[in-house]
């Protein structure tokens, strides 16, 4: 923990807050349907294009109900497309590598994974997708389902600003503005600045590079079906070489090894079946191209994380210098940040605003600290076999990043829900890992998803007043606003669908061989690999504990039911919580009223946030990281 | 009913139109500032020879196993030395994983001996450890320094030569505080078989 890397840390802070007011004074621009901005002269004519093509009344608003059925409407169609594509990719055109159709499960669990905001992904892009089905069928998604977030969001500060009322916004209107004024001017200039730190904007086939040192390797032979041609050969265990008297055969006082065949139960060799190997030079190098800087901004500004190689922001073109590393971080959080401003604007108690983004950073702290401690310490395991202490635990990590900033990335990607990484999770120590899955099911409500993470706040504010009116004894109110039985009734459901969607999916996983046929690791690194699955998924995050293997029909259809749930049926009780609180009266602010701003609330709001997440959660990671963490320290293997 | 179907063609209109802007005009645009404002950067950094032969980039890591040249990290990405771009990634090995603690063992013991460092010498971490994209062009300056003495008899340069050249081929943190400085492997290592 250097002194250097604690500047970082200050500096990226010192950023975030300097941009969160602006950010929230546009987003006020932005959504409202009068609102202006620099853009306008670019976008108006467009946008009025748009609503009129669309058949869209600017004017009208929707009721709670009639907002929740038109973004469904538009998260179906706009699924359905991104599978047609993906499975007709090899008839359409821009696919220089000539790669084939997705098949139908990994098609549906992409296309699913894009229009919730997860961006899980089951497949490697470089080898999978063609440039179309990358720049078209997800990116849509990327600008989409950001959009759509922060329309929900939207509706819901509406709701609780308003009073007397009915109506929330309009839900075309909230999308269409938020993408052309916000996501895509921001895009164009950050893409560029991306591209000034090395990262690649190009249709060019991939690059054959000659290596300077070519060299040998064996891989397995393959026949004319693309088969690997396989044989039966003896399984043979190493074993001491005895001598004509039963004794071990020594040289310099160490007893010699033979192969021994292992022989069964009657007798016999035992076989196996090995692929053939046959040897194949390796001249080149074959280096990806691709329109990657446009996918990349949109990706972190729009907290989706759907990598374009799969190594997504470790991949050195996708995130070539720590400034890129830096700004693609910042852009993750930029827009969560200003939607807690734009609330505190929308409900004219600035104060509240900032108390729920204080309580958000203060959970961003300790995740960034723990992470970052962890992994500096390294892996005492490791440390023992002769790797030096002070260098921590680097195993799947950049040296450009080294152990801070991949600390550092790890929480905020997780904190919000966007899921690109810079590290491999799956390698980091079991308190390291720790904070990224404990992270994600808190909910991400720490800055959170763009939109998803405000949304997903408001509801434990909520829970919060409502603990805070019991302990008093009096009708819990917010804002001013009763909650009442139906609210709290909503904010439980999208909590507990939340938990049982994550611990249900990963215990059936635990407990079936399609579940565990696919992990990576054993012991209880394996519990982790599969918990991070179904955590990551239904929290719509899109990071995973990347050695499971997860491109299988089981794990695709599962995964993808699972990021279903956690996106719409968290947030339908949500918007029917909208529903209600727009109808309320506001009352004066009196004496005996619960103030929601100030130390008070905010330790309130992280007591709630941690308590959930603790009792909803504890039992699973200590079977997972926390177990791992003290086998670690014992030097336990497996 | 009405309503149903005036949403779905809302939505589907609005599909075709944020294709058209956000997946047709927009990769474009930046496609263009891309190619006129940064060229090289947005086809690959490529590292090009005097004889036109594209030799990699200056973003990618590749691999290196002989003497005279430095090494870089292990690789996870592909099939024998790693190092493919079409298969990037890490060993995904959590950390007690038997699989990595083996392999860290055996890379220790390679390092040492072809370093010709004494068995308690702790060795940089990064040294032997795979990457998470397994393409890291970088190794730590220690990790560079190390190899210093074995580079160098190889070439029978001056050693003094050499670490200018590990120098001259460090990318700093930048701005002077964001990230870790790192030894770039492959531009490194052709600086060094440009040496007359």
């Amino acid at each position: 923990m250097h002194s250097t890397d604690w500047l970082q840390l200050a500096v990226f802070i010192g950023a975030l807050v300097l941009i969160t007011k602006p950010m929230g004074l546009y987003l006020g621009q932005v959504l409202d349907v009068k609102g202006r901005t620099w853009f306008d002269f670019l976008f108006k004519p467009l946008e009025r294009l748009t609503y009129r093509l669309m058949g869209v009344d600017s004017e009208k608003e929707h009721d709670w109900k009639q907002y929740t059925f038109a973004m469904l409407m538009f998260s179906l169609v706009s699924c359905v497309f991104t599978y047609a594509v993906l499975r007709l990719q090899n008839h359409l055109p821009l696919n220089p590598q000539g790669f084939g159709p997705v098949s139908p499960d990994l098609a549906f669990n992409t296309a699913v994974s894009f229009t919730t905001n997860t961006n899980w992904q089951s497949y490697s892009g470089e080898s999978t997708m063609s440039y179309l089905s990358q720049m078209v069928a997800l990116v849509i998604h990327n600008f989409a389902s950001a959009a759509v977030g922060i329309a929900i969001a939207a509706a819901i500060v509406r709701a609780i600003a308003r009073h007397s009322g009915k109506t929330i916004g309009n839900f075309w209107v909230d999308l269409v503005r938020t993408t052309y004024y916000l996501l895509l001017p921001i895009c164009v200039v950050f893409a560029v600045v991306l591209v000034s730190q090395g990262m690649i904007q190009n249709f060019k086939p991939y690059t054959k590079a000659k290596l300077t040192e070519p060299y040998t390797t064996q891989v397995p032979k393959l026949d004319d079906k693309g088969q690997a041609v396989m044989t039966n050969v003896v399984v043979t265990t190493q074993s001491a070489k005895l001598d004509a008297q039963g004794k071990p055969v020594l040289t310099n006082g160490v007893a010699v090894m033979v192969d021994v065949p292992t022989l069964d139960a009657k007798g016999q060799p035992v076989m196996t079946n090995v692929a053939v190997m046959v040897d194949q030079k390796i001249e080149e190098q074959t280096i990806v191209q691709g329109p990657m800087a446009s996918q990349v901004a949109i990706k972190m500004l729009g907290t989706n994380g759907g990598g374009y190689a799969n190594a997504n922001a470790a991949f050195p073109f996708e995130n070539p210098t720590p400034l890129s590393n830096f700004l693609q971080m910042l852009s993750i959080f930029s827009i969560g940040s200003g939607l807690t401003y734009y609330l505190g604007r929308m409900v004219k108690n600035q104060s509240h605003g900032w108390s729920v983004w204080t309580c958000m950073m203060v959970m961003f702290l300790g995740g960034v600290l723990l992470c970052w401690w962890a992994e500096s310490k390294g892996n005492p395991i490791h440390q023992n076999l002769g790797v030096a202490v002070a260098d921590g635990n680097m195993e799947g990590k950049e040296v450009r990043f080294g152990i801070f900033n991949s600390a550092l990335f790890a929480t905020v990607t997780t904190d919000a829900s966007c899921g690109a990484v810079n590290s491999m999770h799956d390698s980091f120590t079991a308190l390291g890992g720790f904070v990224p899955l404990f992270n994600i099911q808190l909910g991400e409500i720490i800055i959170g998803g763009v939109g998803a993470g405000l949304y997903g706040m408001l509801v434990f504010v909520v829970l919060a007043v409502f603990i805070a009116g019991l302990m008093v004894g009096r009708t819990p109110e917010y804002l001013g606003k009763k909650i009442q039985s139906f609210e709290i009734k909503m904010a439980m459901l999208a909590m507990l669908i939340l938990a049982i969607d994550i611990l249900g999916f990963a215990a059936w996983a635990a407990v079936s061989d399609w579940g565990k046929a696919g992990l990576n690791n054993a012991g209880p690194h394996g519990l982790s690999e599969m918990l991070y699955a179904f955590t990551s998924a239904t929290g719509n995050n899109g990071s995973a504990f990347a050695g499971l293997s997860a491109n299988t029909p089981w794990y695709n259809t599962t995964l993808a039911i699972s990021m279903l749930i956690g996106r719409f049926l968290m947030i339908v009780p949500i918007m029917a919580m909208a529903g209600s609180l727009v109808r309320k009266k506001i009352a004066p602010p009196s004496v005996g009223t619960f103030p929601v701003s100030g130390g008070t609330f905010v330790i309130l709001l992280l007591g709630t946030v941690l308590l959930v997440g603790a009792l909803n959660f504890l039992p699973a990671l200590a079977l997972g990281p926390v177990v791992e963490h003290f086998l670690t320290l014992q030097g336990k293997l497996f | 009913m009405k309503t149903f179907f005036s949403e779905i063609r809302g939505a589907i209109v609005l599909t075709i139109m944020l294709a058209v802007v956000c997946c047709g005009l927009y990769p474009l645009v930046v496609f263009g500032f891309a190619q006129v404002l940064f060229p090289g950067k947005a086809n690959g950094s490529l590292i090009v020879d005097t004889k036109g032969v594209i030799r990699g980039s200056s973003l990618m890591g590749q691999s290196f196993t002989a003497d005279k040249y430095f090494h870089p990290r292990p690789s996870a990405a592909g099939i024998g030395n790693g190092y493919d771009p079409t298969s990037s990634g890490g060993s995904n090995l959590g950390p007690t994983s038997k699989k990595l603690a083996d392999s860290i063992t055996q890379n220790i013991s390679d390092y040492r001996a072809q370093n010709g460092l004494a068995t308690n010498v702790m060795v940089p971490a990064d040294a032997v450890t795979a990457s998470a994209s397994g393409l890291d062009p970088h190794i730590s300056l220690r990790n560079a320094d190390l190899q210093v003495a074995r580079v160098a008899k190889a070439r029978s340069l001056d050693e003094a030569k050499v670490r200018a050249l590990i120098q001259q081929n460090t990318d700093a943190a930048d701005l002077g505080f964001l990230g870790d400085p790192g030894v770039n492997v492959l531009k490194l290592n052709l600086a060094l078989d440009a040496v007359k």
